[in-house]
Order: structure tokens, then sequence, then C-alpha cells
């Protein structure tokens, strides 16, 4: 008796299956990655320091109940916001000991001495909008990242943005050290002083 | 001479498909690999404001997400209309965020606990008031490192 062969398998359907699953997984996947302005909260301390401040070196924005913006107590337009905020941080007005080179702004005496003094004092209400209130913030990370971008052109002919991401590539071939050092001298000009005061009710 | 003209003539022999299911197994790969399933239903309406001075979230095992907002139309008979905070797949109070940050981290490594960031997914039309509540939980739990989840956009297209 000849040996049966056994008969062979149809594999004509497997592409179809592989395409059900395919389907699948295309259609569940998100590939986009999220992104949105990231801050750091103060930590609670127990004996706050009072920090003596002058007001010339305070820039109030409040957004008030009716989402309504006010830079030292005057409704601005939020598009007016950024050149605001950009011409306090830099008019480094302070004389002697606080004197800031590097700044090209009015130099205006009733104004911020130097960007490290200068502090941005951003105060919202409870029933104050969250679309305003990130519009805001973003107008105020925007100030701060043009005067970055316009000191890191200056000194090492690279924008601040540029730097951030040479540096956080892995495939960057500089000198990582350097780029640090660099990264935390345009940080140090103009660094980040937000300050949230608690709600006003 | 009859041996050469065996083939008909004008017939083009048919393309195997042996290789198409390879083909589509590799593409099955690519996107099973790729693929990040959604974690939570979202139960608050979540249209997120407007920025483009943003940064990247890179690291999807390293962020907690906390949803806010109004409840979508087909839980606003249960859980009202005025907005709410959404903890994984459920509404949730103020006072419950800190539990859900010791969960968050109870299932990290704990050299990776400083990294942890905290996505506030907030909707456009949600009060300040319930932000700065979340924020101020979360400062005392010490979690301290947030972002704002945004669309990409300009900051003028925020209605008011």
């Amino acid at each position: 008796m000849s040996k049966r062969q056994l008969p062979e398998v149809n594999a004509g359907s497997m592409a179809d299956i592989a395409f059900l699953l395919l389907i699948f997984f295309l259609v569940t996947t998100t590939l986009e990655a999220d992104s949105g302005i990231s801050r750091k909260l103060p930590p609670i301390m127990d004996d706050v320091p009072i920090a003596d401040i002058k007001k010339k070196n305070l820039f109030v924005v409040e957004i008030n109940k009716s989402n309504e913006l006010l830079v030292e107590e005057e409704i601005i337009e939020l598009s007016d916001l950024k050149e605001l905020a950009i011409a306090f941080l830099d008019n480094g007005g302070g004389v002697n000991d606080a004197y800031c080179e590097y700044c090209q702004g009015a130099k205006d005496s009733f104004s911020s001495d130097n960007p490290e003094k200068a502090i941005i004092s951003l105060r919202n209400d409870r029933e104050t909008s969250y679309a305003v209130y990130i519009a805001v913030q973003n107008e105020l990370v925007a100030a701060y990242s043009f005067l970055r971008n316009r000191e890191a052109k200056r000194i090492y002919s690279i924008s601040f943005e540029d730097m951030i991401r040479n540096y956080e590539d892995v495939s960057y071939t500089g000198n990582r050290l350097n780029l640090k050092n660099q990264i935390e001298m345009i940080k140090k000009m103009y660094p980040e002083k937000l300050s949230e005061a608690l709600p006003i009710n | 001479m009859s041996k050469f003209r065996k083939k008909k003539k004008g017939e083009l022999p048919a393309i195997s498909t042996a290789s198409l299911p390879d083909i589509v197994f590799m593409l099955l790969f690519f996107f099973m690999v790729a693929t990040v399933m959604r974690q939570n239903t979202l139960m608050v309406n979540n249209q997120l404001p407007f920025a483009d001075q943003v940064e990247k979230l890179d690291n999807k095992s390293l962020i907690m997400y906390i949803y806010a907002g109004k409840p979508s139309s087909r839980y606003q008979s249960s859980a009202g209309v005025q907005a709410r905070i959404q903890l994984n797949d459920k509404f949730a109070n103020v006072n419950e965020i800190k539990a859900f940050v010791l969960e968050e981290r109870s299932q990290k490594r704990e050299e990776l606990i400083p990294f942890l960031t905290t996505a506030l997914k907030v909707d456009g039309e949600t009060n300040m008031g319930l932000v700065n509540d979340i924020k101020k939980e979360l400062r005392e739990i010490n979690a301290l490192k947030i972002n704002y989840t945004t669309r990409s956009g300009k900051a003028t297209q925020n209605k008011n």
C-alpha cells in the first residue's frame, strides 16, 4: 500500500487574516506624542522668606474673572503682551552693581533693573477660563524664549532652541559639556522668573 | 524546431502572491510595535487650548494623566454639568489626587520617580479654580513637574 500523502494546507487566506489584523492596528494606532507647556510648581515651604522686591522690578499680569487681561492695572490686548513683557525684561535700567550690559531695552529707571531681578507675577481669578490662562502663559514663555534666542544668536550664533535640540539629540557630535555650559549661561542671563500668586478668591 | 515553440504567445505568467503575506506581516509587526493603546476612555469634554511654545512629552511611561472638564453629554445625568476631574476611568474629587499620584508612583521604579510628569489635560472652558485646586494638591504631594497639554496653534486662537 502506497503511503498516503497529507493534503497541503491552503495558505491562501493567510494574507486575509494578516490584513485583518493590520487594519485593526492601523485604526487603533496613535503615533503623535502629546506636547504642551512644561512648568515646575514651587515646593511648599514652611517658612516663606519674605523677599524684598522693588515695585519697579515686578511686572503684574492679571486675568480677571471676565477674562480681561490687565498689565500693571491697565487693560491690554493679548497680542500686545509679548512686546510689553520683552520690554520689561530687557529694560536694564539698573546702575552700578545692577547694571546689565547685554540688555537692549529702553534703560528706563522706572522699569526693571536687570533680567535677573525682573519678576513676572501672574495672577488669576477662580473664574478665569483655562484657555485664556494658557494663552497668557504661552505669550510669557514666548517673551523669554525670544530674548534667550537673541542672546544665543549674538554670542554663539545659534538659536537657543537649536542648542536645546542639539543637547537632546543623541547623535550630536559636538562637545556636550561645553554646550551644557552655554545653555546654562543663556538661562542665567534671562532666568524664567514667573511667580504665580494664589488667586484672590 | 517545435521544441522552442512550446510557449503560447502573448500570455503573461501570473505574478506569484506567495510573498504577499510576508509583506503584510512586516507591516503588521511595525504597527503592533508602534501602537500605544488609548489608556483611558474620556468621560469629560476635552477641547485643549492652543499654544505654540510647547515641549514634546516623549517618555509615555513616565507620565500620569489628569483630565478635567465638563462631563460628556452621556454622563451629565449622573455626574452633573459642572467641570469634574477624571482619574483613570472614573470621575474623582480633588482630594483623590494624592492617592492617585501615590499609586502611580508605586508602579514605577524608585529611581524614576523624580522624572514623573503630570500631564494636565484640561478643557479650555474650565475655570481656573479647579486647575488651581489640582495644582495645590500636586504641590502638597510634591509632584512638581507638570505639563499643560495643548494643541498646537496660535495663542490668539483661544476664544474666551
